[in-house]
This record gives structure tokens, sequence and C-alpha cells, in this order.
């Protein structure tokens, strides 16, 4: 366990973070039991522009939307990789900077890849 | 459990009143966003804005607030009930437990935690849950396309975000957001960074949104996006988390680029007025950027909004990121 | 302390029970909300410990990004459910023998796991380096340096792991019409108009 005054910086985000859901809670549902509650078939049913839903809504959709996501897992990892050497960065001095370089260059190198085949583009 | 309560007691009582402070005074400073907003678009656009509740219209907000409190929460038949429930109180949770780490003012900060900017990038990358939640809970179509665009394009400019975060953390060696706020920045570095400050500003319109990236919303096309089934407090606390957002990003950028709560320009005679009121003040003059954009920029189309965060934002960023620190290193004028 | 001890039990609680809910849920999208309620929590367990750096990064990368995908996938798969459970049955005995060989190796290890004599003096030794720096320092000092092989090569991997994803996903379809930003610029008034003087009443 680490120590005292470290961890005592850390506890009002917990006490935060227990006024912010139990907030939230109390508005929706508040708004649930007070609100006129009155609901029927029609107002239930989905949004479609009067029409009724032809089918479930949950389907398949462009892969590129799965694409983005997977790419910015990657451009996520990188910058997490970022923050520790940009605060130590006066201590490691040039190795540590040309290591980030090549490091950065080989990702600049897959990224030139996505930007040729035509990964980024959106139609 | 006395003497527990004699070490923490005293200790949790004044930081739940600062908490409950922080709220209270986020959740007004939430309603007369609002109000502000609708009041400087009717200037610009020579219309008067709310005039009817209350002088001047002031207590329209407060109005709004209790209308939508009192009206039916619709659940719809074929939506996930927990999961439809819990979608917007997981935005406007996460809106507002990110302000326990922002500094206010010289000693007032709620948790002065090392990594507290770290901590702002993990609570607004986690922002998309909310909106793919209630897209894909209220099973509709409309909320479900605007919640996959609205998760594509967060995740996107959220990249361009943190490699800008990463340019400001090499100018002032600390992930500590007092220590940022404090570092010195003599005038090359302000220049230095100036471009960064621009392309965060817009970054912060589309991870928050706002137009003219507001497809995810886009009325005219998708009828309100991923909000599309929500009614009553429910959307009330989409709307507040949105809003609640933009006030969180323009500190974020307040506290990184503008120097937090010291005097603007470096004036030191100026400290005598609170840090706080400093504060306020830069706040609401990135926030009066907000509307502005809103008022006078037409909307984004789809393939524009992408090839901007990946095929420009991306690249520039991630070179300016090599270009500060080569400039730190070769000027020999890294902190720490 | 005794707080330290109650946020352990806490957040090591949440995370156990979460866990279960993940492998017990019903519906798939409430596995990943659980899984990501797990890995909130072992954040929380690694703040405990003092790895703030590492904490935050768990919550940036994986509840930020990788979890996004998994709902990604979850949510939209046209999948039905109750049709892939029918023939789980017939994988238990496999899963327990898989199971069983994995328990049995964590035996052999923990039969087998002795402490160097000198432990507690090698524990404090490299830590005296990183006495005056925080957590993110330190770790900053020697991952760019000292293990700069295993840096690089965490590089490769991501650089596989972007292309493996345009391999995979990327599809051109045929007959899409781009927006070319740079052709819309170079677009000249003289290429495209052609202003005639045209008289009345006899056409062009």
């Amino acid at each position: 366990m680490a120590s005292q005054e470290f961890l005592i910086q850390y506890l009002p985000i917990l006490l935060f973070m227990a006024v912010a859901v139990g907030m939230s809670v109390v508005m929706v549902l508040g708004s649930l039991l007070f609100g006129k509650q009155n609901p029927d078939p029609e107002k239930l049913s989905a949004y479609e522009c009067g029409f009724d839903a032809f089918s479930d809504s949950r389907n398949k959709f462009d892969v590129r939307f799965y694409l983005v996501t997977l790419l910015f897992i990657i451009f996520d990892l990188e910058i997490a990789f970022l923050f520790p050497w940009a605060v130590a960065l006066g201590k490691i001095g040039m190795f540590g900077f040309f290591s980030m370089v090549i490091f950065l260059g080989i990702l600049t190198v897959g990224f030139i890849y996505e930007w040729k085949k035509g990964a980024l583009d959106w139609e | 459990m006395a003497e527990l309560w004699q070490t923490y007691g005293i200790w949790t009582a004044t930081t739940l009143a600062y908490t409950l402070l922080v709220v209270v005074g986020l959740l007004l400073a939430v309603a007369y966003l609002t109000y502000a907003e609708r009041k400087v678009m009717g200037a610009m656009q020579r219309r008067q804005g709310p005039m009817t509740v209350g002088p001047f219209g002031l207590l329209q907000p407060i109005a709004d607030g209790l209308k939508l409190f009192s009206k039916e929460t619709i659940i719809p038949s074929g939506a996930n009930r927990p999961v439809f429930l819990a979608a917007p109180m997981v935005l406007f949770s996460l809106a507002l437990v990110a302000w326990v780490v922002i500094p206010f003012d010289k000693d007032w900060v709620l948790a002065n935690i090392n990594v507290g900017i770290l901590y702002l990038f993990a609570i607004s990358s986690m922002g998309v849950y909310g909106v793919i939640m209630a897209g894909w809970a209220s099973n509709s179509r409309y909320a479900f396309l605007g919640a996959l665009r609205s998760a594509s394009q967060m995740v996107s400019y959220e990249v361009s975000m943190g490699l800008i975060i990463v340019c400001v953390i090499l100018c002032s060696g600390s992930l500590n957001l007092q220590e940022i706020v404090l570092a010195p920045r003599p005038l090359w570095m302000q220049i230095l960074l100036f471009p960064m400050f621009i392309v965060f500003l817009i970054s912060i319109l589309a991870e928050t949104n706002r137009a003219p990236f507001d497809l995810p919303e886009g009325e005219s096309e998708i009828t309100g996006g991923f909000m599309v089934e929500y009614s009553a407090m429910a959307f009330a606390l989409f709307f507040l988390g949105e809003y609640a957002n933009m006030i969180l990003m323009s500190a974020i950028a307040t506290t990184l680029f503008l120097g937090g709560w010291l005097p603007p320009f470096g004036l030191s005679f100026l400290a005598f007025v609170p840090g706080i009121i400093w504060f306020a003040l830069k706040v609401c003059s990135v926030l009066f950027f907000f509307i502005w954009a809103r008022a006078t920029l037409p909307r984004f189309r789809y393939d524009q909004l992408m090839r901007l965060g990946w095929k420009i934002f991306l690249p520039l960023t991630l070179f300016w990121v090599i270009l500060t620190a080569g400039v730190l290193i070769v000027f020999d004028a890294l902190p720490g | 302390m005794i707080v330290q001890a109650l946020a352990f039990y806490l957040f090591a609680g949440i995370l156990t029970l979460s866990a279960l809910m993940v492998i017990s849920a019903r519906n798939p999208v409430h596995s990943v909300l659980f899984l990501i309620l797990a890995f909130f929590n072992a954040a929380g367990l690694f703040v405990l410990l003092g790895a703030e750096f590492v904490g935050l990064i768990l919550v940036i990368v994986y509840v930020g990004a990788v979890a996004v995908l998994f709902l990604f996938v979850v949510m939209m798969l046209d999948i039905s459910f109750s049709d892939l459970r029918k023939g789980a049955m017939q994988y238990v005995p496999i899963g327990l023998g898989i199971g069983g060989i994995l328990l049995g190796e964590l035996m052999i290890i923990y039969g087998g796991w002795k402490f160097a004599p000198n432990m507690s003096e090698n524990l404090a030794a490299p830590l005296l380096r990183f006495e005056s720096s925080s957590n993110t320092q330190s770790l900053g000092m020697i991952l760019y340096t000292d293990y700069v092989l295993a840096f690089q090569l965490a590089g490769l991997v991501l650089f596989v792991a972007m292309v493996g994803a345009i391999v995979l996903t990327h599809r051109t379809r045929a007959g899409v019409r781009r927006q070319s930003v740079a052709e819309q610029q170079k677009r000249r008034p003289e290429d495209v108009l052609e202003i005639r003087k045209i008289t009345s009443r006899t056409g062009v």
C-alpha cells in the first residue's frame, strides 16, 4: 500500500464520484416518480417518422466504424507511450529523444500505409 | 470507529462541502450557459432571445428545468431498460467527476493528484460510453446511427487531443495541473504552442459534438441522433451533460494554454484579484467561442469531418510533438 | 490505514463480482459493461498500490479504447446469441481439461517458488535512483533508455497491428465519388466557364 499523503489526494475523487452518481440517479428516478406517467403502446414505439419499424435496428453496419476504432486503439497506445517520455525527456536527453523518434517513425510508416490504402477516406 | 471518525470526520465533511459547492456551482453555470447561449445567439442573429420568464428572461433556465422534471419519462417498448436509464446518468456523472482535479485557484483544487491531466484525458475518453449505450439501448435506427457517428467522431479527435496534451506536458514537465499552470511560459514557448491551442479549440468542438461538428445530432437528417428516444429528466441529463462538458473542455483549455487562474498576460499587478475570477473569465471567453462558432458556421459533412481529424490534425499534431521536443532540447529549455 | 483497507475491499469486491457477472450475464452487452466496471476497479486497486500512472493508463487504454471496440462488436453484430449458446455444452469437457492443466501448472509454480535470500536489499536497491521523482517520471527514465529494445519492439507490434487491421477490414468499394480538395482548389473559372456574347433573338 502506498503512503497516506499520496492516497489522501485520491480520496476526494471517490467522494466526488459518489456524489455525482447519486445526484444523477436521484434526478432521473425523481422525475420518473413525480412526473405523470401515462404510457400507451403507440407512444412507446420507436420513432421512425410514423412507420412501424421494419426490423430490429441493431444490425450490421459499415466495417469502417470498426476500422476507425481499431486505429484509435493503436494511436491511443502510442500516446500512452508518449506521456512518460514527455515528463522524463529532460532526464533522458538525446538518446531518449531519438529512441522516441524511431518509435514514431515506425508508426508513421504504418500511417502512410493507411493513407495510401485509403483506409482514412470516408465515402 | 470513533477513532476513525476523529481522523477523517472533519476532513470528509469539508471535502463533501467543497464537492457540493463545486457541483451546485457547476449546475448553475450550466443552466446559465444555456441562457447565455440563447441570448448571445439571439444578439448575433438580431433577435432578443428569452425575455418572458423573469427580468430579461433570467429565470428561463430554471423554468426549463422544472418543466423537464415534471414531464413523462418515455421508455420505448423495444428498449433495454437498465442500459437505457443508465446511459444519461453515465454521461452526466462523467461530466461532473472530471471537475475534481481542475485547479480553480492557488490552493483550491479538490484532488491535487500527480497525474491530473491523465485523469482528465481518461474521463474524456470515457465520454463515448454514454452515447453508445444510449444509441444501442433505444433500439431505434436514428439513435443507433447517431451513436455510431458520435462514437467514431469523438474517438477520432481524441487522438489529436492526446498529442496536443503531450506538447503541453513537454513544455511544463509535469502531469500535475497545478504545476502546468505555474510552469514558466516565455514568449517563444507561447508562440510554439499557439497553433496547438487553435487545433485544441477545434478538437474540443468535435469532442463535445458541438456545431459545426454536431453531426451526431444532425436534427435535419437523423432527428436528434442518439437522444431521439429520450424525454423528461433523462433527456435533461444529456443536455446538462453536453453543456457541462463544454464548460469542462473550456476549463481544460484554460488550464493548459491560458494560464489557469493566473492573471492574464503575466500582468502581476492584477494579482490582487482572486484567481477564481480570472479563471472564470478565461473559461467564459472560451465558451463564447463555442457559441460564436455555433451561430456562424454551417455543419460539416461526415467525410470532411473524418478527413480533418485523421488526415490533417493527426499528422500535424504528431509533427508538432517532435518539433516541440526538438526545439526544447536544442535550446536546452526542458524542465526537470 | 483503515480507510485504505476499506477502499481495497470495496474495489476488490466489486471487481470480483463484476468479473463473475461478465461470464454469467445473459446479454453480451451487459457482459461488456460489467467488464468495463471490472477494469475500472482494477485501476482503483493500482492507485491504492501507488501505481497511479499504470492505473490511469489502464482506464485510458482499456476502458477508453479497447472496451469501446468490444462494445461495438458485441452490440452491432447480427448474431442470435441463444443459437450460439445451444452447442456450448459440448465444449465443457475440453474447457474443464484446459482449466485443470492451467491449475496444475499454477500449483507447480507455487510449490517451486523460492525467495532469494537477500530479497529485501535487492528490492530496495533499484528504487534509490528514483527517490525524488514521481511515478510517471521514473517510468520514463528507464523505459526509453534501459529498455529501448522492448520499447522498439512494442512499436513494431503496433505497426503490425495497424497493417493487420487494414488488411483484414479494408474494402474498396466501386463507384464511390470522393471529394478531392486539391482538385477543387485547382479548378479555375477559365477552365470550366465560357462567357459568350449573344445577340438577342439568335440563340447559341
